[in-house]
């Protein structure tokens, strides 16, 4: 908590985006997390994403469930649409918030906790309905907002801060959308910003459902020794295996695509996503090459990050559904609501 | 680029753009900070120490620190008037006669003999009798105070003032011989018996304007000294139309004293654009508010002179060009002649020494000017000092003081001797304001209000007399909402490197992008490729050492830091934390810490 609130007071020669805003009109509220919590880093990075992609905010909608991780929608984009809902169901919400509106843009922020234990139903079926957002996990490896319990991010091993061994399996986040059939999978760290950005705008322009699994260490509960989601060892043990870029329409693409060790992928809307592989022969469009790759360096106990799968021709809920072309406000009342005639006809086919 | 050593005092003086803009370098966040308190008389004090004259200054002075001011730097804001918030200190301030410093009854047998009683001489003295000299101070007028007190007009220091500030100082015990003017320096120096001779006797002599008709007419006037006998009550009328000649401080005075005694058309006429005057904007501005026309792009032709009588004068109206050497070179347009009936000039002033004779040790340069060091005010005998505008030509108030304070080091070194070069070093002391989780000694939070505009009395009322002060003085409304302004630049962002974990956090929170966690390099490189690239090289940017965990380095750019504590707030380490930076400025055999304890403020 802090008894002032970040001054609107900005740089004079602060950067315009294309709508002729600035950063800081990305902003929201003061963060009330603690001090140094990744998750405040995460939100940094989401403004820089949404600024550089000159989204208006008003054109957003961000969804969260309940933990740390999720009262971060309140600290960015004050003007965006919003909804924290109950514990783990934000994935059902985002789908009917998309089903209504298809035209915003849509984040949905969650946790470890939220995501993985009590809401793991509500996020494989929205990944398999391929829901057009952009869902960001953000892991610590604890349930943060109920005083440090091990989520089922944690790892084999891994001792809490009052001194108790994890002794479960975790579940990775990554391999799951992997198996479940995610279109766009990737692991950041909420300290490399240069990583993160790219990836998130890939994200947001992404058509289905984008996931980024990022650590985000937990300052207060699992920063300390013995925790494999800390600042030290995410530094130490992560690795980069795609270098990705994140190319809009409309601004040229440079020589860079042309090396060799560049793979080109583009978006649905003339927009160009980049690769270049760190590791040898890392293939970001080969779902099964992927999952054995992220096994092996599981094993080694390395974190594998970069925009580690992208499959971009894949059709997302709406397409699946046949749904109708317009948000459901812009239908008017009368196709929305032909009546109990209508109505009694319809039942009239199937009697 | 190195780490920064912020344990040598210029690095956080420098980031109080204020107080490294002063010559004196007076503490001017912490006096504010005293002011909202309702601390007035500690923060006259506080002023005292440093600046000597804080009554007087605090209505006078050129200001250096106002446009040197880091809220001028945010967009669209004027930076904090510092200097009419001194005169709040020294109107409402109380009895003082017991925090001066002591004079001992037993003197250290040293005898300085002060000449001129400007505010360069007054300095000497107040920093010497606390030692134990004896001053002896000479004085060609019947009054105290230089400049201040013959050239200054009293619609702008009411002479209350001026009187009090110096009885401060000749109550310490200084010998005095008025109207005496000193007529041979070499019999001084023979007869007088002095260890030490300060010579504080400015720039007397006003320059000329050579034209065709100069001569012709006793209405033509030298602005200084035009200025001297309204002062002396010499003279207390002028012709209605009245020209000024010049654009700087002086011309200003003049123009407006014209105003109070009978001028009712009186035009200042300048040869530059108004860009290039010598005046500051608001001496312009004043000028303006009291019906005064300025003229730019006017050069003076010839003065007309009918019969003994003055008519008026001829001017070129010239556009300037810069040309090929970079120089501006003027091109007359066409030529005007404007009547009047007074002509005051006011081109500037010189420095005259007829009163040194030559061959006695002291050494002068080409431009007769006396050879002084700029350290230790030394001139190439030993034992003869030089401070105020009589050492390197016309500068003001403060400087004078500033020279004071300096000559006064060397003096007592010279009396004691030791070398002048063995200058006492500056200090400074370091202090944690934290107060709580989120609680800071100081008013953080950031008050977006503009510059308080000062009020002025009303105009019929000012111009019927010469002594109505034309400005109010804030009054406490004003005050209380000018002091929260102040963005308290002395309490430091400090910066702990083994303590940081990279976690971004004060970065994503700094309102105006200070702060940046990168690999190191060039000051150059870096300063490009920080969150907000530094462009303003007067200001230095922060490097630390390299951080434990990625070896990268913090890089804070101290422009336009607002010292609102946010980062220190949000580190969940307090590698950063804010400080508050106090300077010891060291004054002739003073020890520091400094006389007066600005114990630690609390919060409003
Ligand atoms: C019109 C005008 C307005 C100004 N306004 C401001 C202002 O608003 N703010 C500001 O900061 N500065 C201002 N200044 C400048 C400022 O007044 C001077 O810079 C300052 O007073 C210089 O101080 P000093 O001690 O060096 O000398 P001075 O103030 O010039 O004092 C020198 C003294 O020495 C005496 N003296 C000279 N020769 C002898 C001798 N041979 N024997 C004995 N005594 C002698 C003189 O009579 C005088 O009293 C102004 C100057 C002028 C001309
Ligand atoms: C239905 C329900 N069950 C349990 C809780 C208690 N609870 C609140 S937050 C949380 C876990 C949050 O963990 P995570 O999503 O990882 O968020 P973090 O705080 O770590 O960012 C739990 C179990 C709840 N609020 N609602
Ligand atoms: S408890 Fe952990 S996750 Fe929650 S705000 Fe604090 S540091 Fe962040
Ligand atoms: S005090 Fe800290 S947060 Fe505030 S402006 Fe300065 S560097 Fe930024
Ligand atoms: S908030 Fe503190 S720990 Fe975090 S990066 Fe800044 S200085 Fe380092
Ligand atoms: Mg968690």
């Amino acid at each position: 908590m802090t008894y002032i609130t970040k001054p609107a007071v900005r740089h004079p020669a602060l950067e315009k985006n294309a709508l002729g805003l600035t950063r800081r009109d990305y902003e929201g509220a003061m963060s009330t997390l603690c001090a140094g919590c990744g998750h405040d880093s995460i939100t940094a990075s989401i403004i820089q994403a949404f600024f550089e992609l000159a989204i208006p905010p008003h054109r957003a909608a961000k969804l969260s469930g309940i933990g740390c991780s999720s009262k971060a929608t309140a600290y960015f984009m004050n003007e965006a649409h919003g909804f924290n809902g109950v514990h783990g169901r934000m994935p059902a919400i985002a789908t009917g918030a998309n089903a209504a509106n298809r035209d915003l843009v849509y984040i949905g922020i969650s946790g470890d906790g939220d995501s993985l234990s009590i809401g793991l139903g509500q996020l494989c079926h929205a990944i398999r309905r391929n829901v057009n957002m952009l869902y960001v996990l953000e892991n610590n490896g604890v349930y943060g907002l109920t005083k440090g319990q091990f989520s089922a991010s944690a790892d084999v091993g891994t001792v809490s801060k009052r001194g108790e061994v994890n002794r479960h399996g975790p579940i990775d986040p990554v391999s799951l959308a992997l198996t479940v059939g995610a279109t766009f999978v990737a692991r950041s760290f909420s300290g490399d910003r240069k990583q993160l950005v790219p990836i998130l705008k890939a994200g947001l322009t992404h058509r289905g459902f984008a996931i980024v699994d990022v650590i985000s260490p937990c300052v207060t509960f699992n920063d300390h020794e013995g925790s494999t989601k800390s600042y030290a060892h995410t530094r130490t043990h992560s690795y980069e295996v795609v270098q990705t870029d994140f190319v809009p329409l409309m601004t040229e693409i440079t020589a860079e695509q042309d090396r060799d060790d560049v793979t080109a992928v583009t978006m649905h809307d003339g927009s160009t996503v980049m690769f270049r592989s760190v590791a040898e022969d890392y293939d970001p469009t080969d779902r099964d090459a992927a999952l054995s790759f992220l096994r092996a360096s599981q094993a080694k106990g390395e974190v594998a990050t970069g925009l580690l799968y992208l499959e971009d021709s894949s059709e997302d809920m709406h397409a699946f559904e046949n749904t109708v072309d317009r948000p459901l406000v812009d239908v008017p009342f009368g196709d929305l609501c032909p009546g109990s005639a209508t109505l009694e006809e319809l039942q009239k086919e199937w009697r | 680029m190195h780490p920064t050593d912020v344990s040598n005092p210029d690095y956080y003086h420098k980031v109080v753009d204020c107080q490294w803009a002063c010559p004196a370098h007076t503490n001017v966040p912490e006096y504010i900070r005293l002011i909202a308190q309702g601390r007035y008389t500690d923060s006259y004090l506080l002023n005292r120490e440093s600046n000597v004259f804080p009554g007087i200054l605090g209505r006078t002075c050129d200001r250096p620190c106002e446009p040197a001011c880091r809220r001028g730097r945010l967009e669209g804001e004027g930076p904090v008037a510092i200097c009419r918030l001194k005169r709040v200190a020294a109107d409402l301030r109380g009895d003082i006669t017991d925090s001066l410093p002591k004079i001992p009854e037993k003197k250290n047998g040293k005898r300085v003999a002060l000449i001129g009683a400007g505010p360069a001489s007054l300095t000497v003295a107040n920093d010497l009798m606390p030692l134990g000299y004896e001053c002896v101070l000479y004085e060609k007028h019947g009054k105290l105070g230089g400049l201040m007190r013959t050239n200054i007009p009293a619609f702008r220091l009411p002479p209350a003032v001026l009187d009090e500030e110096i009885a401060m100082i000749m109550d310490m015990g200084v010998e005095l011989h008025l109207n005496t003017p000193i007529e041979s320096l070499k019999e001084l120096l023979d007869d007088g018996g002095f260890d030490a001779v300060f010579v504080g006797t400015g720039a007397p002599r006003g320059k000329n304007l050579e034209l065709p008709g100069r001569y012709d007419s006793d209405k033509i006037y030298i602005g200084i000294d035009w200025l001297e006998s309204v002062a002396f009550e010499h003279l207390d009328s002028i012709e209605e139309r009245v020209l000024v000649i010049g654009a700087g401080n002086t011309a200003m005075d003049c123009c407006r004293t014209s105003k109070r005694l009978g001028g009712t058309d009186v035009k200042v006429m300048a040869r530059k654009p108004r860009d290039l005057f010598k005046a500051s904007d608001w001496e312009l501005e004043d000028a303006e508010g009291e019906e005064i026309e300025i003229l730019e792009n006017h050069s003076p032709v010839d003065f007309v002179v009918e019969d003994g009588v003055l008519k008026g004068m001829h001017f070129d109206i010239v556009e300037w060009h810069e040309g090929e050497d970079g120089r501006l070179a003027s091109e007359t347009l066409e030529t005007i002649f404007l009547p009047c009936e007074a002509i005051i000039l006011a081109i500037g002033q010189e420095n005259a020494f007829p009163w040194i004779e030559r061959g006695i040790g002291i050494d002068f340069n080409s431009w007769d000017m006396p050879i002084v060091d700029r350290t230790t005010h030394q001139s190439t005998r030993p034992g003869v000092f030089f401070g105020g505008d009589s050492a390197w030509g016309p500068e003001n108030i403060i400087w004078a003081v500033e020279h004071g304070h300096q000559a006064a080091v060397s003096v007592h070194n010279h009396c004691q001797g030791v070398p002048l070069s063995e200058r006492p070093p500056f200090g400074m002391n370091l202090v944690s304001q934290k107060m709580g989780m989120h609680e800071w000694s100081y008013s953080n939070d950031y008050d977006p209000e503009n510059r308080t505009p000062m009020q002025y009395a009303d105009l019929e009322e000012r111009l019927k007399e010469l002594n109505v002060e034309a400005e109010l003085g804030y009054n406490l409304e004003e005050t209380v909402r000018e002091v929260q302004r102040c963005l308290n630049c002395d309490i430091q962002t400090d910066f702990t490197p083994v303590l940081c974990i990279e976690c971004d956090a004060c970065i994503d929170v700094c309102p105006l992008d200070c702060l940046t966690i990168t690999d190191n390099g060039d000051e150059a490189d870096l300063r490009g490729r920080l969150t907000a690239a530094a462009v303003n090289g007067d200001q230095d940017i922060y490097v630390s050492d390299a951080l434990p965990q990625t070896k990268r380095v913090m890089v804070k750019d101290e422009d336009l830091c607002v010292h609102c504590g946010l980062c220190a707030e949000r580190c969940p380490t307090a590698a950063w934390d804010m400080r508050r930076f106090e300077l010891y400025i060291p004054y002739a055999g003073q020890p520091w810490p400094t006389t007066i304890s600005t114990a630690p403020t609390t919060s409003l």
